[in-house]
């Protein structure tokens, strides 16, 4: 009786230490929130960012990549070589990598992907990227060359981008709902308006991941973020959409807090043609009377690095221009009244749905009434606002953060929605794009850093954060947002 | 009958067509191009003519118009921009998520409201008719997705008995499924119930008044026993009508709800169609819902002709 009451006391034990031996083991898979729904899950036909924070560098790889700290490594692209013009790039592939479907992923599918991207019915949202190509040559099963019809100095940044991502023409049909790259990880199922399942792909090229599965949920409402997250429903949220609540989960030991950089120069846009802000003497009105500080503090709950020019801080090339907009509401004043408006002057502003044009919008508009400048807040969706003030071009002031990496070179397109028309600044652009020496373009982006400043084009107000929260195992995840992405390679559990 | 049926019927069809027109118009009109809010702000205008080519966009609206209705005649409701699948799809999928909600709110909302108003009608204007009514008032007071981050509060954060939100779906069992669907619908329910309390204690308060209850009480019945045997019974009328309307109302209007508990249903395709100016789903989904209520309508009519002959001659 007592041995057999030992016998199952000691069984209890054993099942309990192997009990305690598997929860032991890492887990390996996870559930990351994240605020929108992708449309579709193709990232070479559509701007939403969400189709790339899903897909990129998991699904899709591109012949360069991003890394997590913004540099541009090789990707399916082994090595390449640069012709001494800088007009030839020949690209020497990885050798055994398949699509998901079987397929090899060779020098056709490249010129296929690089072809598609450039055709005259391209869907490509950032066609610009592929717009000096001019021709794209299979030389072997591994190798490809590309042709400029210019040198650029971009372009091997540009092939990095989520648009730039490579496709095989077998599965090009149905890529939207069922995407078949060269990832680590293979799409599992899509349940419209709540998840997407990624599985590990066994057959993968590079370094098979920790993690088995991901799972991406997608949870609009702030406070279902919040929500979700205190409950340990999901494991990580990558842009957490309520910054008030963030001190909450530093306090608490199950969470960790990521606060990184995004590419997002948040700006008050102006409309360079229309009056009064066709007089530089108003925009720098605007400039002057806008304490960034306050709109980081009241807007963004302290996150977020303040500007003076439209550039990244984080970036190597940044120069800190913001002492040539600093908060002076005197100043702002007199300078109004210089250019003949001492009684004031009535403007709009237009404010997208995210919460720092909302709240950032509240408080920027007060800050102008300060010195006389009466803006009349419009708020506006998404749609309305690329049909009115992006395209339609009819408005006075916007605030509007512009995510796009490395996206200086909108300001010199005349017809760009602020419609800044300087001559200086495009033949800068141009040399830009034509010079390949680190140094000397890192000058040159100083110089135009300074130009756009100088000629105070738009209101300058702060770098976006990113704010990620997880819990307190989890590893690898990205802290800055060089562009939109949650990569899974990297992610693990800790024991 | 049948004359009268056939009249209901052509005013059914009547309306139906009116409302595709408004539907549309009103749709199409609000600014915002699908294609440009795809592409984003660094397309190429060739690109976004092509694209718009793709979606067939690039016809007049005239011509959308009738290829729209004459698609949804033959059952096929379009391709959803954004997301590239068939819109029928879209919304069975949706529907698998948004009607047993509206049935479980609805069900435990009277399961709440019949015991809370027959036992109020029960004890007029005693301590616990008023405890009843007073609670009722707040319960219609209080909105109801302020309710639903309380019970998420409560029990997903604090007591762990539910998840925060989501939908297990009905895959993984009808039990966990149903389970998921817990905290929504009692946020759904409790304002509906408090109406409905409301409806059911005045509706039989007005029958305990007529003669014939004081027959069965004159007949030896007890108190409770007239009460159930004839005064609930007859208060029913009025009360289903309620449940009727509020049927529908579930149907339709648990956008928000579903925001807060992100739940795949229908309130949320609408939503996110028309942030990202997804015409064809939301004119779809609302023309689904419009049909939903006119035929609802429309059998009720039926009903009640063939519950009172003085309809039928009226019309």
């Amino acid at each position: 009786m007592t041995k057999q009451m030992f016998r199952s006391f000691a069984s209890a034990l054993a099942v309990g230490a192997s009990l305690f031996a598997t929860q032991a083991l890492a887990k390996s898979d996870i559930t990351i929130a994240m605020q929108l729904e992708p449309p579709h899950l193709d990232p070479t036909s559509a701007a939403a960012q969400a189709i790339d924070s899903v897909v990129y560098t998991n699904i899709f790889e591109g012949l360069t990549r991003f890394m997590g700290d913004g540099s541009v490594v090789p990707g399916l692209a082994e090595s390449w070589e640069i012709s001494e013009d800088g007009t030839v790039y020949t690209f020497k592939l990885h050798d055994g990598v398949t699509f998901h479907d079987g397929t090899t992923m060779d020098a056709e599918d490249v010129k296929f992907s690089l072809d598609r991207a450039t055709a005259e019915d391209s869907a490509n949202a950032q066609k610009a990227l592929f717009a000096g190509i001019e021709s794209v040559e299979v030389m072997g099963p591994l190798t490809v060359k590309v042709t400029l019809s210019a040198p650029n100095g971009n372009f091997l940044f540009n092939l990095a981008w989520g648009d730039a991502v490579i496709v095989a023409p077998e599965s090009i049909e149905n890529i939207k709902t069922n995407p078949v790259g060269t990832g680590a990880f293979t799409f599992g199922e899509w349940v419209q308006g709540d998840s997407i399942t990624l599985n590990r792909n066994p057959d993968y090229w590079g370094e098979q991941p920790a993690l088995e599965t991901a799972t991406f949920k997608f949870i609009s409402d702030p406070t279902a973020a919040f929500a979700a997250m205190m409950a340990e429903d999901v494991d990580v949220f990558d842009n957490f959409p309520a910054p008030e609540n963030l001190p909450q989960f530093e306090a608490d030991p199950r969470f960790q807090v990521l606060v990184g950089s995004t590419e997002g120069e948040t700006i008050l846009s102006t409309n360079n043609k229309q009056p009064p802000f066709d007089d530089i003497r108003v925009r720098q009105a605007v400039a002057h009377a806008i304490d960034r500080q306050a709109i980081i503090d009241g807007a963004m709950f302290g996150y977020g690095t303040p500007i003076g020019t439209h550039f990244a801080p984080h970036n190597p090339a940044y120069v800190d221009l913001t002492g040539k907009s600093a908060y002076d509401p005197k100043k702002a004043a007199q300078l109004l009244a210089d250019a003949g408006y001492e009684k004031g002057l009535e403007t709009t502003l237009h404010l997208p749905p995210p919460s720092y044009a909302r709240r950032g919008g509240e408080i920027v508009a007060a800050q102008l009434a300060e010195v006389g400048i009466q803006a009349e807040i419009i708020n506006v969706e998404w749609a309305q606002w690329l049909e009115s003030v992006f395209k339609g071009k009819d408005f006075g002031l916007t605030i509007v953060s512009h995510t796009e990496p490395m996206d200086i070179g909108i300001y010199a397109r005349p017809d760009y929605y602020f419609q800044y028309d300087s001559v200086d600044f495009q033949t800068l652009m141009n040399t830009l794009n034509e010079t390949t020496d680190p140094d000397e373009r890192k000058k040159l982006l100083g110089e135009a850093q300074r130009l756009i400043s100088n000629d105070y084009v738009n209101g300058y107000l702060f770098q976006l954060a990113k704010l990620g929260v997880a819990r307190a195992g989890v590893q690898g995840l990205w802290k800055n947002a060089p562009t939109a992405a949650i990569d899974l390679t990297e992610i693990s559990w800790s024991e | 009958m049948l004359r009268y049926a056939l009249k209901r019927l052509i005013s059914l069809m009547i309306s139906l067509a009116v409302a595709s027109v408004v539907i549309f118009a009103v749709i199409e009109v609000a600014p915002g191009d699908p294609a440009s809010f795809m592409l984003g702000v660094n397309a190429q205008e060739d690109t976004l003519a092509a694209l718009r080519a793709e979606l067939g966009l690039d016809g007049s609206k005239i011509q959308r118009y009738f290829s729209w209705v004459g698609g949804m005649l033959m059952g096929d409701f379009g391709t959803s921009y954004t997301y590239r699948t068939p819109v029928s799809q879209m919304i069975a999928d949706r529907l698998w998520v948004s009607l047993p909600l509206a049935l479980y709110a609805l069900t435990l909302s009277t399961l709440i409201a019949f015991p809370a108003g027959i036992y109020a009608a029960a004890r007029r204007g005693k301590p616990g008719d008023l405890t009843v009514m007073g609670a009722t008032q707040l319960g219609i007071a209080v909105p109801n997705f302020w309710f639903a981050m309380m019970l998420v509060l409560i029990f997903a954060i604090n007591l762990r008995w539910f998840n925060a939100g989501g939908f297990a779906g009905w895959d993984t069992g009808f039990w966990t499924g149903l389970h998921s669907l817990t905290l929504p619908a009692i946020a759904l329910a409790l304002p509906q119930a408090a109406i409905l309390a409301r409806v059911m204690r005045s509706s039989l308060l007005d029958i305990l008044g007529e003669d014939f209850m004081r027959t069965a009480r004159a007949k030896g019945l007890t108190r409770r026993q007239a009460l159930w045997r004839h005064g609930v019974r007859n208060a029913l009328i009025p009360v289903l009508t309620i449940i009727g309307l509020q049927f529908s109302f579930l149907l339709a209007g648990s956008i928000i709800i579903e925001q807060v508990f992100y739940l795949p249903g229908l309130g949320r395709l609408v939503f996110q169609a028309i942030s990202a100016r997804d015409l064809i789903v939301v004119e779809s989904v609302v023309m689904l819902l419009v049909f939903a209520v006119i035929t609802v309508n429309f059998l009720v009519d039926l009903a009640y002709a063939a519950v009172d002959p003085r309809l039928r001659s009226r019309t």
